[in-house]
Parts: structure tokens; sequence; C-alpha cells
């Protein structure tokens, strides 16, 4: 079907992109990009980085512009939100505005952050917007130190930008091992060692009882009785779908909205998610995932604009895990699914070749992840070898060759 | 035909447009893309399309030559 109206819902990069792909695959029918954020989108992975830096403008990134939609003719209809979905009469309700009748519908509506436990004065922030980043740097600005609740990777992204700006910062997590969530406890040290290299004070193993005070003067007071003083405070603790909206549409919605193999709702073929709304059955892995990466983003839009403009030859959707990451000098790039009680071999280290690559198996020999650091050839060979299935002895003889020691070391 | 051009400064090296089309994108030693074709025939167009899109400081454009 190339024709009817699709109606997408959320004007992020997932909303944005399924829109752009379904004209790239010859969509022809009306297209209605609907969003809360009355904003033009945005791109969110600089917000932690060079917007909250400043070393880059808000122009710049745009995902689009009134022009480039009216030339691929999507609607915008920004600074609505939507509140509930008839799923038998094709109707999407919007608050303040009449409800909008579509043919296809594509749930795009991401994430929120988990808000702060411990109160959410001014001066205590989350960071997923673009005004939550704006906020972020004006009290950044006006000096003093920063808190930062949660080593994940938009906690240590802002902690490292928040030290090239020039101020004293606190990283504190209770896992003991920074991101051994996702990595094994080897590589973690690496982490918090490249996080004090930096000079960031780091508290790992230590939860948060309570932060006291207000804007420009708190007091955060851990779980071990000590306190660390704070101007400002960040709390990155991860995020939820923003799946809620959906809850009386008799759509099945747990930890996203639950969609077949080919990103279709288990309950409504014509209606579909994309982005870190959505979980979907991932066929190769045999299990419902979501993923809250920007690549997946992309990757999962085109799918879904491919299978609803070709409905008859609808393509299964099996992504190879991709994220990056740049906190301080390094750039981070996981691949496929890494961490846990998997075998893992480590090429390289950061001290002697200023770059490593983890190989994560399960049975010795297959590649079920990487993850790398500071090494371009690497990364390619480990996103490559993933698709084509190279052993891990296939990537050892590759890249093992390519180690040289670096004098200067890591920094 | 259309034509790709890559924006070299802004390259990242994070490697998607390789993934998304590994005849027109490649990576160098110091992980900035290199441009292996940059006429791109109206067969490729769409693939080579996302390839570019693909690129998260949107440093590829495919433009009308
Ligand atoms: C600071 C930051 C840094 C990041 N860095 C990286 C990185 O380096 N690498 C990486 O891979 N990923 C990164 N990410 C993650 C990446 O940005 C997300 O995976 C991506 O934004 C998901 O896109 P999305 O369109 O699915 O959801 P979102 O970006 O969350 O967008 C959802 C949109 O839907 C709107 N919406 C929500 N509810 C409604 C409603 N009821 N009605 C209408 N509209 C609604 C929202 O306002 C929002 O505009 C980062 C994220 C953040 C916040």
């Amino acid at each position: 079907m190339s024709a009817g109206t699709v109606v997408i819902v959320g004007s992020s990069i997932a909303g944005v992109r399924t829109a752009q792909s379904l004209r790239l695959e010859g969509f022809e029918g009306e297209i209605m990009l609907v969003g809360e954020e009355t904003e033009l989108p945005y791109d969110k992975p600089p917000l932690s980085k060079s917007v909250l830096a400043g070393t880059t403008d808000e122009d710049s990134i745009r995902l689009l512009t009134q022009e480039q939609a009216d030339t691929d003719g999507i609607r915008l209809l920004l600074g609505y939100r939507a509140v509930g979905l008839d799923i038998t009469e094709n109707m999407l309700e919007l608050e303040g505005h009449e409800p909008l009748h579509y043919d296809q519908l594509v749930v795009a509506t991401g994430a929120a952050p988990r808000p702060s436990p411990w109160g959410q004065p001014p001066g205590i922030h989350v960071l997923r917007t673009l005004e939550d980043a704006r906020e972020l740097r004006r009290d950044l600005l006006r000096g003093g130190s920063l808190a930062v609740i949660g080593a994940g990777f938009i906690g240590a992204e802002a902690a490292a930008t928040a030290r090239s700006l020039g101020l004293d910062v606190t990283v504190i997590d209770p896992v003991p091992v920074p991101m051994s969530r996702i990595f094994n406890p080897e590589i973690g040290h690496w982490f918090g060692d490249l996080h004090r290299e930096n000079g960031v004070n780091t508290m790992f193993g230590v939860g948060v009882e309570s932060v006291e005070g207000e804007g420009g003067n708190f007091t955060v007071h851990l779980t071990n009785g000590k306190s660390v003083p704070a101007a400002t405070v960040l709390v990155g603790i991860g995020v939820t779908p923003n799946d809620s909206w959906l809850s009386a549409s008799g759509l099945l919605v747990d930890n996203g909205v639950v969609l077949n193999e080919y990103c279709q709702a288990v309950d409504a073929a014509n209606v579909y998610a994309v982005g870190d709304v959505a979980r979907w059955r991932h066929q190769k892995h045999g299990e419902d995932v979501r993923i809250e990466h920007w690549t997946n983003a992309v990757e999962q839009a085109a799918c879904v604009a491919h299978n609803i403009t070709h409905p008859d030859q609808p393509r299964a959707y099996t992504p190879i895990e991709y994220v990056w990451s740049d906190q301080h000098d390094w750039k981070i790039q996981v691949v496929g699914r890494v961490g846990g009680n998997v075998d893992h071999v480590v090429i390289g280290h950061p001290q002697i070749h200023g770059r490593f690559v983890a190989l994560y198996t399960t049975d010795g020999t297959t590649l079920r992840g990487a993850a790398i650091v500071n090494w371009p050839k690497a990364l390619l060979a480990c996103r490559i070898g993933m698709a084509q299935g190279t052993t891990v002895q296939g990537l050892r003889d590759k890249l093992e060759p390519q180690l040289q020691p670096q004098p200067t070391g890591a920094s | 035909m259309p034509v790709v051009k890559a924006d070299l400064e802004a390259c990242q090296g994070y490697a998607n447009c390789v993934v998304g089309a590994s005849d027109y994108f490649d990576l160098d030693d110091d992980g900035v893309v290199e441009i292996l074709r940059t006429e791109v025939p109206e067969a490729d167009r769409a693939r080579v399309t996302e390839a570019a899109r693909s690129c998260p400081v949107s440093a590829l454009k495919v433009e009308e030559a």
C-alpha cells in the first residue's frame, strides 16, 4: 500500500526518520508528524556532549527544518500531546486538537528520564531534552561543583563535559564498578580510572540518601554517612518508555509497545512502533528487546518505512546493536551484546596502547559482542565481523598485529 | 547523477555509513570516512541515501550533481 495516511507520534529521531524513509521508499500518501514539543525536531546525543560544552550551536542539531518538511510533504503538528488511541476506529486522540484519523500509525514517543527520587527543585537536573540541556548548561556556567548521580552513559558524558568546562565534578553510583551493568569488571575499572585521571572525583559502591539545600548550595548525603557539596546536581538513573498514554488503547504495553518481528503491534497490524518506546521480537535473539540507542531508532525507522510501503515483502527487524559514547578522550563503541557472565578476550590496553577492544563470546568461538575504545579499524572489523559471523580467533589474528605501544599512553 | 559528499571535519568514525553501504564508504586508519565511489546510480540511491543519513553527525550528503 503506497497511499492513505500515516500518522507518526513523536517528533524526534525515530519519528523524523520514519517520515523521511517513507518518502525514500516511495510512499505517496499523507504523512503527519505529531509531537508534544513545540521545538523543531532536534538530535539528542550532542546534548550531553558538544551542546552542553557550548561548542555546537542549537541550529546545527536540527533533524528537520520546516522547508525540508515541506519539500518531503511531511505535515508537522508540533505542540500536541497524544493522549489516547482508538484501534478499532483508527483514531488518535490529541490534547487541544481534534482527533486524527490514520490508516497506519507509528508510535515514536521515545522515553523519559526517571525523575529524581530526591526532589527536583531548581538546580537538580535530568538531561533528555534540549531545554534540559540549556538549563543544565546555564547552571554549569555559574560555576561551583557538579554532583552527578548515576554513572551510566549520560551521567558519565555530562561529567566529562563539565570537567572540560573546568568544574569540580563528583560522580556517585551505587554500583561498585562503573559500567559493570554493561561490561565485565576489568573494563569497568578502566572507566573508573579514565574519570579519575581526568580529575573526576568518583564515589562508587555508595548510594544517595538525600539531597538537601537549594540551587547553588546543595549537600548530597550518601548511604555511607559521607556527604558531597554541590552547586548543581544531575540525576542520570535511566529512562522509562513513554507508553502510558496507550494504557487504555487495548494495545499490549509492557515496558514499551510490544511488537512482532516486523515491528507491528501484536494486537493491531496497522500500528507500528520505533525507537526507544518499541519492544519487538528480535528473531535472531529469540526474545523481545527494547533498545535505547540512536542507531537503533534510525535503523528501525527505515525498516518500518519499508514494511509500511511494501506490505507484501515485509522485513523482519534483526539489527546488530550499536551504541557509541564520548567520554573525555575516549571514543567508546559497543557492538552486539556484551557483558554478563560470558567469556571475553581483551586486545590492547588503555595505558600501553591508548586503545583496546574486548571481544565477548558465549561458546569460545562466535563473536557475541564487542566493546571498542579509540580504535576505528577494530570497530569496523567487529561490526562487519558480527554481520558475517567472524570468529573471535579470526578477529584476534586480524587485530593483534595492528597494536603498537603508544609512548604517550592513554592521555 | 547524484553524488555523495563528505564533511571530513565533521566525521567521527562511527562507521554507520560503512555498515549501510560498504561499496561506497570505508574508514581510514584514523577513523575518517573514505568515499570509494562518488556517483550514485538511480538503483543505489535509496540504499546510499539511507547509509548517508545514518551518520550520527550528518557528515554525509547525497546531492544532485
Ligand atoms: C543526552 C543524551 C545523549 C545521548 N547520547 C547517545 C549516544 O551518544 N549514542 C547513542 O547511540 N544514543 C545516545 N542517546 C540516546 C538516543 O538519543 C535515543 O536513543 C533516541 O533519542 C531515541 O529516539 P526516539 O525518537 O525513539 O525517542 P526520543 O528521542 O525520546 O523522542 C520521543 C519524542 O516523542 C515526544 N513524545 C513523547 N510522548 C508524547 C506524546 N504522548 N505525544 C506526542 N509526543 C510525545 C517527545 O516529546 C519526544 O520529542 C542519548 C540520549 C540523550 C538524552
